[in-house]
């Protein structure tokens, strides 16, 4: 359909046109004072002007804080300012690591951490492993020769763009007690089932639910594998009469592997600091039945009682490393794949 | 019928259906229903009355029962197909309930009353519209507030975001110089610390500049990004360096060449930073809801997480407020699918 290709063109230029336009109007004031700039420190050195902007923006949001972060974890007492927190040494750590048994949370002195542990590997496993083999199914069949294959790709990619608490609010609703799946439930002669009050079933909604946001996203990843694929081998194979299946193990999934590496790792970086969606969702409930890290980290930080800024500090520090194995888990698997 | 004859009709193998092709159609309408599904319960819903929202089993479509105005009457009465004694239906409104005997006038004949058992009436239900759920909630609740800080975090955020990430992938593009090589590895650094492990401590520093419950305490903060950076950077490196050497022949200033030059060729890099940060902005959750406490600074995900922690959630509200919060995002994606898409699939990230 040309026509409508070329008005939605025209559209996007005039918003972007639109957007720009007040943005040129602020470029073209900063000039001047660049000039004098320039002609002061010479053109050479422009580029650390262009670059300190972002540096100070790194600097303050990201840096400082990653090292206030140590500060804050070996240190106690209640106040925010660094300066007028007694130093604990690795009190913090202490207390968050005093267990009688990791495997049992109720051991443990501060066991919604443990908890939060324990629920977010549980989501975490069965996420990646749900949301692997779903995506890879989906990217499969949409790269089949199928009618209408742009408009299936838009109907499953479409959630990856709605805001957790939209995804949540829409799925408490088909969920909740006098919801359309409890009543689907009664007009099968079932039961209606109080989802959010049983542990088991909070978590798997929380796991599907996460899957129904965000399975467009790892499924465009490994649909852009699938079509790099080169069409002569399945041709090849075609003409020898592979069996499907064979073609699909021998030829599809070892050209796909490092997009499913890559889909495998986002998904673990991601599933382990799950918060909103899930937050929204159960509320981390029933009881602690879905209560995830993040939520544990923000709770103890900002919505307890007491805020325990050295806590949570400490324990985010541990998320902060089980995050950097994770990421250099994908730097190596990733290097491995272009050597 | 000759569509669906050709969307069916398509095949690997020409003439000859595989199961595979039965089995790829079949778990297509599935997704359809699973992903349209929901959303469109949620819109169909938030058009339905309080009393609506209450049935169980749920309408399908937004439908009330029909009530008239009875001379005589200061109330608009519920209107009930009524089984007469004689056999006849009549539709008739209803006065009063006494127990389990209705006292019921015909709207045509104000001066005619009946008195039927309740199970002898069925109400008259018509398909109608709530709007008052979209419009209620501009005046009741802090809505319009919401809606406006959403907009300003989202636009400003944006301008900034693009600005200080072109800036800076022009300088790491176009320039050599001493210092390049750390300033990467700083920024691919960055790349690795989500706000969920730096929450206490950016807290602070937002504290100290005396940003919170300010809008700027959620719009500064993640201005600066390295994804942003990386895209532009990517980008830029292709543009041809004869350009910008011509444009030095004829005295511009870098900062000329900068926004002159280089931005408008960059364009459609700029295009999909635009787009991510209005999405990483419109749905922003965790750190507004650490800095944003007070009703007035809060942004739509926040107020709407609110209202529905509360008590008596006022589901009717709640679902027409999200259908509003939802529908911006509808609406780039409707207009920008392929884009969002393309962008995603080349720069693997989100």
């Amino acid at each position: 359909m040309p026509p409508v290709a070329t008005s939605s063109a025209s559209f996007r230029d005039a918003i972007v046109r639109g957007l720009a336009a007040p943005f040129a109007a602020l470029l073209r004031a900063i000039d001047w004072p660049m000039r004098g700039l320039q002609r002061l420190i010479g053109e050479r050195h422009m580029a650390y002007v262009f670059l300190l902007p972002n540096l100070v923006f790194f600097g303050v949001f990201v840096f400082v804080p990653l090292i206030i972060n140590v500060v804050f974890s070996v240190t106690g007492g209640a106040a925010l300012f660094p300066s007028e927190r007694p130093y604990v040494g690795a009190g913090q750590y202490g207390y968050l690591f005093d267990c009688g048994s990791y495997l049992d949370p109720g051991s443990c002195r501060e066991d919604h951490f443990w908890r939060g542990v324990a629920n977010t590997a549980r989501f975490t496993v069965f996420q990646v492993i749900a949301m692997v083999l779903f995506s890879l199914v989906t990217a499969v069949v949409l790269n089949m020769r199928i009618r209408g294959r742009g408009f299936f790709r838009a109907v499953y990619f479409f959630p990856v763009l709605l805001s957790p608490v939209v995804v949540a609010l829409i799925w408490k609703w088909v969920l909740q007690r006098d919801g359309v799946l409890n009543a689907g439930l009664t007009a099968l002669g079932g039961q209606k089932i109080l989802f959010f009050v049983d542990p088991g079933w909070a978590m798997f909604w929380a796991v599907f639910v996460s899957i129904w946001a965000h399975m467009g996203f790892y499924t465009l990843i490994l649909l852009a594998g699938l079509q790099a694929i080169p069409a002569d081998l399945y041709e090849a194979a075609e003409m020898d009469a592979t069996p499907r299946w064979r073609v699909f193990w021998r030829i599809t999934l070892p050209l796909l592997w490092p997009n499913l590496i890559v889909v495998i790792v986002l998904a673990l970086i991601r599933g382990v600091q799950t918060f909103d969606e899930v937050f929204v969702l159960t509320g981390g409930g029933p009881g602690t039945a879905t209560l995830m890290v993040v939520q544990y980290i923000y709770e103890t930080a900002f919505s307890n009682q007491v805020q325990n800024f050295g806590l949570a500090a400490a324990a985010s520090v541990v998320l902060g490393i089980v995050l950097f194995a994770l990421t250099l888990a994908q730097l190596i698997a990733s290097r491995r794949r272009s050597a | 019928m000759s569509a669906l004859t050709r969307l069916i009709g398509t095949r690997r193998h020409r003439g000859r259906w595989h199961w595979t092709d039965v089995a790829a159609y079949a778990y297509l309408a599935l997704g359809v229903v699973l992903m349209f599904g929901p959303v469109v319960w949620l819109v169909l819903s938030s058009f339905k009355t309080q009393a609506g929202l209450l049935e169980f089993p749920p309408s399908l479509l937004p439908s009330s029962q029909r009530e008239v105005v009875v001379q005589g009457f200061p109330q608009p009465l519920p209107l009930f197909t009524v089984t007469l004694e004689d056999g006849s239906t009549k539709v008739l409104a209803q006065a009063r309930r006494i127990g389990i005997v209705a006292q019921m006038v015909d709207p045509q004949d104000p001066a005619k009353q009946y008195r039927v058992p309740i199970e002898k009436r069925v109400p008259v239900r018509e398909f109608k519209l709530a709007t008052a759920n979209y419009t209620d909630p501009l005046q009741k609740f802090a809505f319009t507030r919401f809606l406006y800080n959403s907009l300003f975090v989202t636009v400003i955020a944006t301008l900034i975001t693009l600005l200080i990430n072109s800036m800076a992938a022009y300088s790491l593009s176009i320039y050599e110089f001493r210092g390049k090589n750390a300033a990467m590895l700083l920024v691919i650094g960055t790349l690795m610390i989500p706000i969920t492990i730096i929450l206490v401590p950016v807290y602070l520093v937002v504290t100290e500049f005396g940003l919170v419950n300010s809008l700027w305490a959620v719009i500064l903060p993640g201005a600066a990004t390295p994804t942003g950076v990386f895209l532009l950077r990517q980008y830029m490196l292709t543009l041809p360096r004869d350009l910008i050497e011509a444009a030095r022949m004829d005295k511009a200033s870098e900062w000329q060449i900068y926004w002159r030059i280089v931005m408008p060729l960059a364009m459609p890099a700029l295009a999909v930073l635009a787009i991510f940060s209005v999405m990483w902005r419109w749905n922003e959750f965790l750190w507004p809801l650490a800095v944003l406490t007070k009703t007035e600074v809060q942004t739509l995900q926040i107020g709407l997480n609110a209202f529905q922690g509360e008590l008596q959630t006022q589901w009717h509200y709640l679902l027409a407020m999200t259908v509003v919060t939802l529908a911006p995002v509808a609406l780039v994606f409707v207009f920008l699918q392929r884009f969002i898409t393309t962008g995603i699939a080349n720069t693997g990230m989100k």
